[in-house]
């Protein structure tokens, strides 16, 4: 960080905490008695409190999604290109509530948390959790914050999930809905890849079936792998090509010479691996990933996108980027096909991008061109 | 307000579906909304037209009209309209097609190639015309396909698409002519097709 923070920043922010003893009934039949969820705020709620936006996370993000935690960090939070004073989503009009979803492990209650009723972490016995799940403590967050009605919801990847199951569970609480980069649900390649990513963290002999904080250790390796795996599919072939082609980090391929190489795109491969694995838990990781794959908005309409639209009452903003191929514009193109279908009020934009599924998280001036003239339209 | 636009209102009835295909900025979507409180998308994919169309709080969708209209069920808008746009597509008899497929019925507007100023530049000079309505010379032209209404007619027939209506509106000259001689003096027709 600078020594002057950004006019455009919303600045140094302390994430919050709210402690529920309501039990929260799960999807998969179980309960979690009692649970803490860490959220962030920016902007001034109005007195009216209808300029309240939610920002939902998405595999990896969690609370922080804008500004600093303090002067001596490196980074603001995972969506500041977009959350700010005179950005997209303006905090000079919006009061946004960025949280950690449950069963995460920045703060919220999740598997690395201690079991009140054994003494120790939840690991495996955490609970899995479903998108609903995550959607309905976030009802739970609204209702204490006092927000009846939330100008939007809005949410990129996994977050667009949430967005959109939260316009079919509470249609009444949503007046806009952004799903961005997202579908109505994973396709098989996807979960592939999310069960590659999970083999790599379950095989790793530290995992010890989950227990691993209780043998004090941590499948650091699987968990690094998974997000290698993972971080691939987030780039476009474009992207890694230009940024690290076949550049060698080291050795040579010179005759007579025996030296191990190492392409660029290795090097950064376990750079972020690694970088991923310290910050992040490995019961989490699968719980998410499951979450992810079990995620289908339809199945309970018949399977049919159309007749589950038909519950929603918001309005959607739908964007998608064209080099995404783990969410790639066709699949956006579904949820505004079913939307248009379900006669309601839809605007999509298909951004030109070179950087996959990455680009919702980065500037671009036309993604935030779209995205900030939809919100400018909303009334608070 | 573009003149073709302003006598398509006629045609629209209140309260009904609408599918603006090349919707630009969205101005007759938004007139039609105003006036005769159609609920409306309008497919556009210019960046910018989008953009504006955002501005007026339109459904917007970013779709290209070469693709096709595959992804709307049969029949599931009243009218499906696109304005000044037949001359840009690739397959403008497929999209003739889809349009009538989705829409129970159409209004298509274009410019006529016909018109005795695009003759008079071709046959005079041997160039290409270049006009206020056309405004493009031939290499950097959106306006792939070219007709002139005598053309359209004929496509209507041998496609059995029943005009219900057709108006030839000018901007300003030969207002008088056009009614007498569309096909000379006529600038822009209005179809209001149905299968």
């Amino acid at each position: 960080m600078p020594n002057e923070l950004p006019a455009n920043s919303v600045g140094l922010v302390t994430p919050q905490t709210l402690h529920f003893s309501d039990p929260l009934l799960l999807a998969c039949g179980r309960s979690l008695n009692d649970y803490q969820l860490v959220y962030e705020t920016y902007g001034q709620l109005n007195t009216n409190k209808s300029n309240a936006i939610l920002i939902c996370h998405a595999l990896s993000g969690h609370h922080h999604a804008a500004g600093y935690h303090s002067m001596e960090d490196k980074r603001p939070g995972w969506w500041d290109a977009y959350i700010g004073p005179n950005k997209p989503i303006d905090t000079n009009k919006f009061f946004v509530v960025s949280l950690n979803n449950i069963g995460g492990c920045h703060g919220s209650t999740g598997p690395s948390s201690i079991n009140p009723e054994t003494g120790k972490p939840w690991g495996p016995d955490f609970p899995k959790l479903r998108v609903r799940d995550w959607v309905h403590s976030q009802l739970r967050l609204a209702d204490k914050l006092g927000i009846k009605v939330w100008a939007a919801v809005i949410g990129g990847s996994l977050g667009g999930m949430q967005a959109m199951r939260w316009a079919l569970e509470y249609p009444s609480r949503v007046r806009h809905c952004a799903a961005i980069a997202s579908a109505l649900n994973l396709s098989a390649q996807n979960i592939a890849f999310n069960e590659t990513a999970r083999q790599a963290i379950i095989s790793d002999p530290n995992f010890c079936d989950g227990r691993y904080l209780e043998q004090n250790t941590v499948p650091r390796h699987g968990l690094g792998v998974a997000r290698m795996i993972g971080h691939i599919t987030y780039l476009s072939d474009h992207d890694m090509g230009e940024k690290f082609g076949r550049d060698l980090r080291s050795g040579s391929f010179d005759l007579g010479t025996d030296e191990e190489v190492e392409f660029q795109i290795e090097s950064y491969l376990r750079y972020q691996g690694g970088n991923f694995a310290k910050s992040f838990d490995a019961n989490s990781y699968l719980l998410i990933t499951k979450a992810l794959d079990y995620f289908d908005l339809a199945r309970e309409y018949g399977n049919d996108p159309i007749e589950a639209f038909k519950h929603a009452q918001a309005k959607f903003l739908v964007i998608s980027f064209s080099t995404d191929w783990r969410f790639a514009p066709e699949r956006s193109r579904e949820i505004v096909d079913a939307l248009i279908g379900a006669n309601k009020s839809v605007t999509y934009a298909e951004i030109e991008s070179k950087s996959g599924h990455d680009a919702f998280l980065l500037p671009d001036e036309r993604y935030q061109q779209v995205f900030g003239r939809y919100l400018a339209g909303i009334e608070t | 307000m573009r003149i073709d636009l302003n006598e398509i209102q006629h045609w629209i009835k209140e309260r009904s579906r609408i599918l603006d295909l090349g919707c630009g900025d969205g101005t007759l979507l938004k007139f039609l909304i105003d006036n005769k409180s159609v609920e409306g998308y309008g497919l556009e994919i210019d960046a910018e037209q989008i953009n504006l169309c955002i501005d007026k709080g339109l459904n917007v969708v970013e779709q290209n009209l070469d693709r096709g209209l595959g992804n709307f069920a049969d029949n599931s808008f009243d009218t499906v309209l696109m304005t000044q746009a037949l001359q840009t597509l690739h397959f403008p008899h497929k999209v003739l097609d889809e349009m009538l497929r989705v829409g129970k019925e159409c209004i298509v507007t274009f410019p006529n190639f016909g018109h005795w100023k695009a003759r008079y530049q071709l046959a005079t000079f041997g160039r290409m015309p270049v006009s206020d309505l056309l405004p493009y010379e031939w290499y950097n032209t959106p306006n792939i396909h070219f007709c002139t209404f005598k053309d359209f007619e004929v496509l209507c027939r041998e496609k059995n698409i029943k005009v219900i209506n057709r108006q030839v509106v000018n901007e300003e000259s030969g207002k008088l002519l056009k009614d007498v001689l569309p096909n000379l003096f006529g600038e822009t027709a209005i179809y209001h097709l149905s299968k």
